[in-house]
Order: C-alpha cells, then structure tokens, then sequence
C-alpha cells in the first residue's frame, strides 16, 4: 500500500531556527509500523533523516514521537492504524521538550526530573544476608510501575508541563511511586514530603493525556492518586493540595454541590498569612466575575435531596 | 578540542557497563562512562527470562550450575571462568535485589524461580519477563544516586594506544559533531554482541559489534567468534525475541502436523534442551517441510490466561503487537533467529585484555563461559559478574598506573576518517544498504546449518562490501546528531566483525554446540578443543589458537 509520511523537520544548522514539513510518499507492507516506513526513508531514501530508535519491540523507549498529534512509540504502532483515508500519517518530535534535530529531542530535562524524586532504593538499617523479604502481590504490583521505558510519551503530553514547567511530570513522579510503594524503601515519609511541595504530586490536573500516552499501561496518573492517598493517610493533610480536596468534599457532603466561593479562601487557608499573596491575586478574578455578574453565590444553599448525597457519603465512609 | 580525564572509562553502559562502573567507583577510581545511547536504552533490556543462581542458602550447588554450563558449552567453555561465575552468581545476584530490583517472589516472600533451558534445576530468577530491563534501571539508579559521570550520546571512534598501552578513547559526541579525546589510564569495553551483523536478529539497532571491532583493530586477539548462538524462538520477519521462559514456564514447540517434535530429538529435556539442539530440531523440522511459511510453532495454550498474564506479560504485548497472536488462545509461529555472540574479546577471568590497560565485559567480551552455546539466562549473570570483575580489577590497575602522556595528535586519525566519509563521491550505496546485504548472506550461510562452501560465500561477499565500504558516502553534511555518520561508523565494525565471524568459522573443521557443519557433522575433541582466536594484522586476518582450561569435567557425549 501507498502511504504519505508527513515529517515535522528541523535543522538546527540551517540558521532560520524553524521546523518545517517534508513528506515521503512510499510502497510499504500493510504489517509496517509508523517506525518501519521512517527507517525505510532513512534507510533508502533520505538518510538525513534523523530519530532515535533501537529495540523495535517496544523495551527500550528510543522511538516517542507524537503521531497525529499524540506521543507514541511508533515501533509499536501500525500504520494502518494511523493513516487517513488519503494514507497520510503526521510524525512530529516528543512535546514538552525542546527539539535537537528532526525528530530527535533534548530529553535533559526529563532526566533531571527523574533525578530530582531520588530514584533509588533507600532502605534502613543493615542489609539482610539473603535477599529482602517481601510480599510476591507488592512485586507484582510494582512490576507494572517498572515496566515504565522511560520513553517520555507521558510528559510529551502532558497539559499540566505545558503552562508550568517546573511540575515534576508524570514519568518522575511515577518513578517515585515505585519506591514508595516498595516495601524494601524506608524513606516513604520524606519521599511524600518532598513530592507534596510545589510541583510536585497537587499540581496534577488529572487530565489523563498520560494515561492515554503511556505505551506500557503504567498508567502515571493513577500513581499520583496514590501518592496522594499515601501522603495524607501519613498526616500530609496541611498541604494546598490536601486541603483542597478536603474542602471539595466537605462541600459535596454539606450541601450536595460544590461552593465555589469558599473554594480557594479555604483551600489556600483562611488564617494563612503565607496564602495571603494568593488571596489578594484571587481580588481582581471574584471583581471581574462580579462585574460580568459570574461570581458564584456567597450564601451557599444545598441541593433539595441533599440527604441522599450525605447517605451515600455514609456508606462510602462506613465501608472504610 | 576539549581533553578529558578519568582513572577509569568504561565504553557502554548496558548491564556490563553499569556494574563495572559502579565496582571501579566503589573501589576508589575516578570513573567515567561514555556511551551511544542513554544507559537505560541499551540493549540489556531486551533479555527476558531470567538470571540463573545456584543459591546454596535453598540446598543447590554452583558446580550442579557448572557442571550445566560446561555441558551446553559442549565443553568449549573454560572450566576455571565457569566455576568463578557459578561460585559468585548467588553473591551477585542478591546485590542486585539489595539495590532494588523488583525480583519475583514465592508465597513465603523469597526469591521464586522459574525453569530453564540446559538445566534439569529451577534456579533461574526473574521480574515477570522483563528481567532485563528491571536489572538495567536499577543499575540506572544507582549510577544516578552515586553520580557517576556519563557522556551519553557519545560514540567511542578508537581506543588510544602508545608505547603498547590503553591510554584511552577518542569519541564522537553526537549532539555537537566534535570529537573529543578522553584520557583514562584503564578503558573497559562493555559495548555488547554483534546482532545486526546478521539479518534478522533479536538485537537491537544499536548492538553494533562496536567493541569487538575497536580491540581487533588494534591487535586483540578475538576468541571463537563462530559461536554464534540462533535463539529457538524469534519471530519471523522482524526477528523480535519470544522468552525461553515460555517453555520453562511449560509450553510446546508444535510442527505444522502438531507433534511435539522434541521427543525425537531430546527426549529427556524436550523443549528445555539447549539452545543450539532446539534450534537446529526445528530448523531440521522446517527444512524437512513440517512447517507452515518457513515457521513452526510455540504452544502455551495449556498454561492459560492469567499465567501468561502475569508471568509472560511482555512476550504476551509482543505477540500481540508483533505477530497479531493471542497467546492464550493460539500457537505463536516462531523459527530460529540470530541472538547472541559468544565469542568476542579475549580476556581472562578479571576482564584484562593483552594490552595492557584494556578491559572488556559483558557480551563482547569472551571470558570464556559459553563457549559454544551459551545457556538461557546465563548472560545476565556473565554480565553482572564478569563486569563487578572487570571494575574492581580496572580500578586496581588504575590506581598503580601512573600519569603517561597521550599526544593530541591521538585523534587526528579519526578527524580524517569522519572528514573522509563527508567528502566522499555521492553514490548509490547508503550504510543500510551495504548492511542489509551484509546481514542477509551471513544469516544465509554462517546461521544453525553451516558448510564450507556457504561460509566461502559469505567471505568473499564479506571482502566485497568490505571494498565498497571505502568508496561509501555519508549524505548529511551536519554536525548535529548525524544519524547517517553514526550508521557509517557502525557498519565499519560490524563489517569486521562480519570477517572475523567468517575467518574463525572456516577454520573450524569440526561441529561443535552452534558451530554445526553438515560437511563435518561430528565433534572433534581430538583436534578441536580448542579456542579459535582471530587476529587483525595488515597482511589480514590471522587464525591461532589456545587450549581450552579443563578443571573437573572431561568431554563427554551430549545428550539432551
């Protein structure tokens, strides 16, 4: 079958600093991936072609690259999956992290990240002759967190880098779950402390765009849920994160919905001088939404029914 | 020009790498990886089943291990290497648990085992069927937590030699296009096999014999690079990898009438005999006609959903991904396909070269402990222990040598190779397409079934590409990660690589664990046991030979 490879370009040495669009029409088998018919360019066609690949079997994390707009490894992905009606596929460079050459990105910042959570296996105390002893499920459980490449396909996508750079992102973080979650590491408390901090596990929109990406079913954003289970079963509650979702759900109990108003005084602390800065820039935002008659009701009254919201809330408890 | 400086610099950093880089740093020296790709793509992570230990703690014994190990060499394999290898697996093996990696448990909470090939004992120990990968990040880890230095995305060009002494390496730094010459009073090579010599292979693009090619070319002997080990079960076309843990954890090899053809070939071991006999049981199968498309098949139907689910998770992705196979629900076509090198830089058991100064581990280094056929799951362990080896010895070394002088003039050899492939003559031939042919003819005639006059073939058509490889342009005139410069460079290693897989083959007048000749189909102790070591000289390839270390195990007739 004929397809129509449309690659998002860069030349670092042209000089005008600007991507730019070549497509490579080609004769490829309907079993071909997305990384076959680029290695058939490379190969045979064009071989300034530049991207990183190695394995072809999905363990190494070389080939992310965004396909029709979403990150993928395409050493995985089939071209008859992803081409058009017209048989044209878009291959474009990894987001979230600047472009060194065609498809190659710059992936330091990613690592640096990954640094940043400490990820290795820190245990207390002497180490046991033999081997640490540990519950198979907990293994199992953490062979899937494991199995994550490293691949970045995950922070490529992620909405959350793309306004705010300084979030460690859904790989790193993930990382870290693996050593939380690992009964062998003693260093849960300070790992969770680190991780509640700005940029850290609260700053997660839960978009789910990693767990779509991940190519391994790691699923990153279920692991920061988790972490932030664990941090506040730890007593990490006085956190803006923490406190927000305490607030959102003591509203939902109290009055079956969700009382914008206090939302942020509350979730910043009312009594906080630290959150006072914040407060103040909330000022301009609650004058506009007055003016364009938007700002949600001061006085918070529940939904009729009310009481059905607050059994199941009961229920949910109760089965804890 | 920048000049760099290290005690110790290790070229690679697939498991061999890493663990050598931590043993050197552990041990006092100042150490530095330099590496093509980042650690954590490398290679390494493609190995699936497991990691072979005897661990005497459980009432098994390393020589039981060695005794096996010996055997699937079909006695090729140094005794006095193996029994060091077997000896400290358990130690090896329960630092890597200590430093974190997620091994498998039993329902007490310990270490749990699977079954592998060659071996009538479950002392193979796994994480699901990424043993591999889970191993490399977490040496990855601990790399990151020791900070040790790594210039990643660096491609070693050549080794520095003066007055007889590794001195250090010259290498491309692939993100600006400069070479550099880094100063190390020991290199250690860790830089893998020799995959895309062939075509297909379950190796990766990267495994390029880079260090195999780089000690030949300044007078290393290599050992026994015929030994070319044809993994039983890899997927046609791609040549992607299915686990032997498959048929550790139980599973059939079918042919196209459905017999379980094993039973004629080993019937004790059946599917779990080694490597070399099951492959070449179904290549026999396949060439008879009892195969469907030049495949036959592997059956883990029996063992169900939720084992293949959990135990076999990657091969079941893989299969699904690769071959559009459900695992549990049909037979997965599979053949014979390229694998692993056993062969590679002579070295003795601490990883020292004959020159002094050098090192090499892991895959591209020949120890010897696989001899001619290496078994499942003792290349992790080789890696992990020959490479802890290779670093302690290096540093120590290190330590002792004193500050020699490298002359800048070191790297102009390179400078001119590079400048020389940019200022070719355009042609037609591209890296891939003088590889592609390279790849086809040696897995046409140097795979599980050899002769004399394919191995011929193979040659000559070896010395050919070899002559157009000087006339081969590189289009991409960046400095910037030139991808196409990289692919030039490579495929002059792999072309060595090629020639003394083929010189070391010829020589070989006998049938031995891979090395299988239909014109001499038998094993000649007699005359050939013996190592084969190939030498670069400028009047070409020269064969010699050394005796194989026997310490406890005499040859005797092998049977599965």
């Amino acid at each position: 079958m004929q397809v129509t490879l449309a690659v998002k370009r860069f030349d670092p040495e042209s000089g005008t600093n600007e991507q730019y669009d070549q497509e490579y029409t080609l004769e490829v088998e309907e079993y071909f991936t997305v990384l076959d018919a680029l290695l058939a360019v490379r190969d045979y066609e064009d071989p300034t072609l530049a991207l990183r690949c190695s394995c072809r079997a999905s363990i190494c994390g070389s080939c992310a690259m965004r396909v029709n707009g979403h990150a993928k490894l395409v050493c995985k992905t089939k071209l008859i999956n992803v081409i058009d009606e017209q048989g044209r596929v878009r291959v474009e460079p990894l987001g979230n992290m600047p472009v060194v050459k065609d498809l190659i990105v710059d992936m330091k910042p990613f690592w640096d990240k990954v640094r940043a959570v400490e990820p290795w296996l820190q245990p207390e105390g002497p180490e046991p002759e033999d081997e640490y002893i540990a519950p198979n499920d907990a293994m199992i459980h953490l062979t899937g967190v494991m199995g994550c490449i490293m691949c970045g396909a995950c922070v490529s996508d992620c909405t959350v880098l793309e306004v705010d750079p300084n979030f460690l992102g859904p790989a790193a973080l993930a990382k870290a779950y693996r050593f939380v979650g690992d009964p062998r590491d003693d260093a849960d408390e300070s790992r969770l402390k680190s991780l509640s901090a700005y940029g850290g596990i609260w700053d997660c929109t839960r978009c789910m765009e990693c767990v779509q990406a991940c190519p391994k079913g790691v699923a990153p954003m279920d692991r920061i849920m988790a972490l932030r289970d664990k941090a506040i079963s730890i007593g990490l509650d006085n956190t803006i994160g923490a406190r927000h979702t305490d607030v959102f759900t003591d509203s939902v109990k109290h009055s079956g919905r969700l009382n914008e108003f206090w939302l942020i005084p509350r979730t910043l602390g009312m009594f906080n001088p630290l959150s006072l800065p914040y407060l103040l820039r909330a000022v301009p935002v609650a004058w506009r939404a007055l003016r364009h008659r938007r700002l949600p009701p001061i006085l918070h009254k529940p939904i009729p029914g009310v009481q059905n919201v607050r059994r199941i809330f009961e229920r949910v408890e109760n089965r804890k | 020009m920048a000049v760099y400086q290290h005690d110790v610099v290790v070229v690679g950093a697939g498991l061999a790498g890493m663990r050598a880089a931590l043993a050197a740093q552990k041990s006092g020296a100042d150490v530095a990886m330099v590496t093509k790709v980042h650690p954590v793509r490398s290679h390494s992570n493609a190995a699936q089943g497991g990691i072979n230990a005897a661990l005497t703690s459980r009432g098994d014994t390393w020589d039981d291990h060695a005794y096996a190990t010996v055997k699937g060499s079909d006695y090729l394999g140094d005794q006095d290497a193996i029994e060091i290898m077997c000896q400290e697996a358990g130690s090896a093996l329960i630092e890597m648990e200590h430093m974190g990696v997620i091994f498998s448990r039993d329902d007490d909470g310990r270490l749990g085992t699977r079954r592998f090939g060659g071996q009538e004992v479950a002392r193979t120990f796994f994480v699901a069927d990424i043993t591999g990968q889970a191993m490399l990040h977490v040496l990855h880890e601990q790399i990151l937590g020791n900070r040790c230095r790594v210039y990643e995305e660096w491609y070693v060009t050549s080794l520095v030699v003066e007055d007889g002494e590794c001195r250090g390496v010259v290498a491309l730094e692939l993100m600006t296009g400069q070479l550099h010459l880094i100063k190390a009073k020991a290199v250690i090579l860790c830089t893998g096999g020799t995959g895309r010599v062939f075509e297909p292979s379950t190796n990766g693009l990267v495994v390029t014999a880079d260090g195999q090619a780089l000690a030949y070319r300044i007078g290393v002997p290599l050992m026994d690079m015929e030994m070319v080990q044809y993994h039983p079960t890899t997927l046609r076309g791609s040549g992607v990898l299915i686990t032997e843990a498959a048929r550790g954890e139980g599973a059939y090899l079918l042919n196209s009438e459905g017999d379980r053809f094993m039973e004629k070939y080993a019937p004790n071991m059946m599917e779990l005999a080694s490597r070399d006999v099951v492959s070449r049981a179904e290549q026999t199968e396949i060439n008879e006609g009892r195969a469907v498309d030049s495949c036959v098949f592997l059956d883990l139907r029996h063992l169900g959903k939720e084992l293949i689910e959990t135990k076999l998770s990657y091969i079941n992705e893989v299969a699904m991904d690769f071959a559009n196979v459900n695992l549990a629900e049909e037979p997965i076509p599979i053949r014979p396909g390229n694998h692993y090198e056993m062969g590679g830089i002579k070295t003795d058991v601490d990883g020292r070269c004959s020159v002094p100064g050098l090192y090499a581990a892991g895959e591209c280094a020949c120890v010897s402990v696989h001899g001619s056929n290496r078994l499942g799951a003792n290349s992790l362990l080789d890696t992990i222990v020959f490479g802890r080896r290779a670093g302690e010895s290096a540093a120590k070394y290190a330590k002792e040598a004193s500050d020699k002088p490298v002359p800048e003039s070191a790297i102009a050899a390179d400078r001119d190779m590079i400048k020389a492939f940019l200022d070719r003559e355009p042609s037609d031939d591209t890296p891939a397409k003088l590889r592609l042919a390279m790849g086809q003819i040696m897995n046409e005639h140097v795979a599980v079934f050899r002769n004399e006059e394919g191995m011929q073939t193979a040659l000559n058509a070896i010395i050919e590409l070899k002559e157009r490889y000087t006339r081969l342009p590189v289009k991409d005139k960046g400095q910037v990660f030139n991808t196409n410069l990289l692919f030039a460079l490579e495929l002059g290693c792999m072309l060595d690589s090629a020639e003394a897989i083929c010189y070391s083959a010829l020589a070989r007048k006998e049938s031995r664990g891979a090395h299988f000749r239909t014109d001499m189909p038998d094993r000649d102790d007699e005359n050939w046991l013996k190592h084969t070591l190939v030498y670069q000289t400028s009047e070409g390839p020269r064969i010699d030979y050394s005796p194989v270390t026997i310490t406890q195990w005499e040859p005797q007739v092998r049977s599965y």
